[in-house]
C-alpha cells in the first residue's frame, strides 16, 4: 500500500492491520481449509469465560440487598427481560437464554475491541452472519414448530385489501428474507467503520509528530482530542449495537410467536 | 477505460443511498424528540419503537454499503 519508504510502519498506520486474524495453533487441514485456534477463537473464549465467571462471582452471595456486582448483574438481567417482555410477552420467556447470551456475548466484544491493542471480533463478518443467522434459523424453525403453516400469515398482514395483497405479499417475504442481510452486516459494518476512523484519527498524531517537528506536536492536539471524543462516541456505538441486534433478535422472535400480527 | 475505476466510481456512486438514509434516521429522532419534549412521561416507553424504527432505516443504508463493499472487494 505504501511506497515511499515507510515501508517499515506501513503496518502501524494501515487502519485494516488491526483486523487481521492470526493463527494461534494451528490443527492441520481439513478438505483444503486449515483449521487453526485463532485470535478471534481466543477472544470469544475469553468473553465467554468473563461472562460465565463475572456472572457467577456476581451471584454467588446472592445477598438480598445487593452489592454493586450483584447489583450490575441483576441490572443486566432486568434490562434484557424487560426488553424481551416489551416485545413478544411472557410466552417469549423461553427464549430469554438466548436472547441474554446473544446480548452479553455481543456486548463484551464490542467493549473488548474499545480497548487499545485488543481484538474486535465482532468487526469480521463472518462472525456476525453466523450470529444473525442463528436467530434466523431459530425464528424459521420455532415458527415453523409452533404454528405449522400459519406461519405464512407473516407474510400476510391482516385487513391489507385483497388487489394489492400479492404486491404485500411480495414485499414482505423480500423483507423477510433480507434480515440475516441487514441484521449481521449492521454489527459488522458499525464496528468496521468505527475502528478504521478511529485508526485514521489516531494516524494523523503520529504522522504530524514524526513529520512536523514541535509544529506537529502543537496541531496534534487536535487530532488528539477528536481521538478522545470518537473513543467516547464509539463506547456509545459499542453498547447501542449490542442493543439493537437484541431488539431486533426480539421483534423477530415475536413473529414466530405471534405471526399475523 | 480501465474497468477498475468503473469498480470505484460505482462503489462510491452507491454510497450517494446512504445519504437518503441519513435523512431518514435525522428524521425518526427529530420527530422522537419533538413528540418527547410535548409528552416527556410518554418517550421512555417508546424506546423501542424509536430504535426498532432507527434499525429498519438504517437497513436500507446498509443495502447501500453492501454494495460498495461488494464492488470494492468481491468484484
Amino acid at each position: 500500500m505504501k511506497s515511499n519508504g515507510l515501508k517499515e510502519d506501513a503496518s502501524d498506520m494501515d487502519p485494516i492491520h488491526q483486523f487481521e486474524i492470526k493463527k494461534i495453533v494451528s490443527f492441520g487441514h481439513i478438505g483444503g481449509v486449515e483449521i487453526a485456534f485463532t485470535n478471534s477463537a481466543a477472544f470469544m473464549f475469553g468473553a465467554v469465560a468473563l461472562i460465565v465467571g463475572g456472572l457467577m462471582l456476581a451471584t454467588a452471595g446472592r445477598a438480598l440487598v445487593p452489592g454493586r456486582f450483584q447489583s450490575v448483574a441483576e441490572i443486566t438481567y432486568e434490562f434484557v427481560a424487560d426488553m424481551l417482555r416489551q416485545c413478544t410477552g411472557e410466552a417469549g420467556m423461553r427464549f430469554f437464554p438466548l436472547v441474554f447470551t446473544l446480548f452479553s456475548f455481543i456486548l463484551v466484544l464490542n467493549l473488548f475491541g474499545m480497548i487499545p491493542g485488543l481484538f474486535t471480533v465482532t468487526s469480521h463478518i463472518i462472525v456476525t452472519v453466523a450470529l444473525a443467522l442463528l436467530v434466523f434459523v431459530t425464528v424459521i424453525g420455532y415458527g415453523f414448530w409452533k404454528n405449522g403453516l400459519r406461519f405464512f400469515k407473516l407474510f400476510a398482514p391482516s385487513g391489507i385489501p385483497i388487489y394489492i395483497l400479492p404486491l404485500v405479499v411480495l414485499i414482505e417475504i423480500i423483507s423477510f428474507l433480507s434480515r440475516p442481510l441487514s441484521h449481521s452486516v449492521r454489527l459488522f459494518a458499525n464496528m468496521l467503520a468505527g475502528h478504521i476512523t478511529l485508526k485514521v484519527f489516531a494516524g494523523f498524531i503520529g504522522m504530524l509528530a514524526t513529520g512536523l517537528g514541535v509544529f506537529g506536536f502543537v496541531v496534534g492536539i487536535l487530532p488528539l482530542s477528536m481521538t478522545v471524543a470518537l473513543t467516547a462516541l464509539e463506547l456509545l456505538v459499542a453498547f447501542l449495537q449490542a442493543y439493537v441486534f437484541t431488539m431486533l433478535t426480539c421483534i423477530y422472535l415475536n413473529d414466530a410467536l405471534h405471526p399475523g400480527h | 477505460m480501465d474497468p477498475v475505476i468503473g469498480k470505484y466510481i460505482g462503489a462510491g456512486l452507491a454510497c450517494i443511498g446512504m445519504g437518503g438514509a441519513g435523512v431518514g434516521v435525522g428524521n425518526i429522532f427529530a420527530h422522537y424528540l419533538a413528540a418527547a419534549l410535548r409528552n416527556p412521561s410518554a418517550a421512555d416507553g417508546q424506546f423501542a419503537r424509536l430504535i426498532f424504527g432507527f434499525a429498519v432505516t438504517e437497513a436500507l443504508a446498509i443495502f447501500s454499503l453492501l454494495i460498495a463493499l461488494l464492488l470494492l472487494f468481491a468484484v
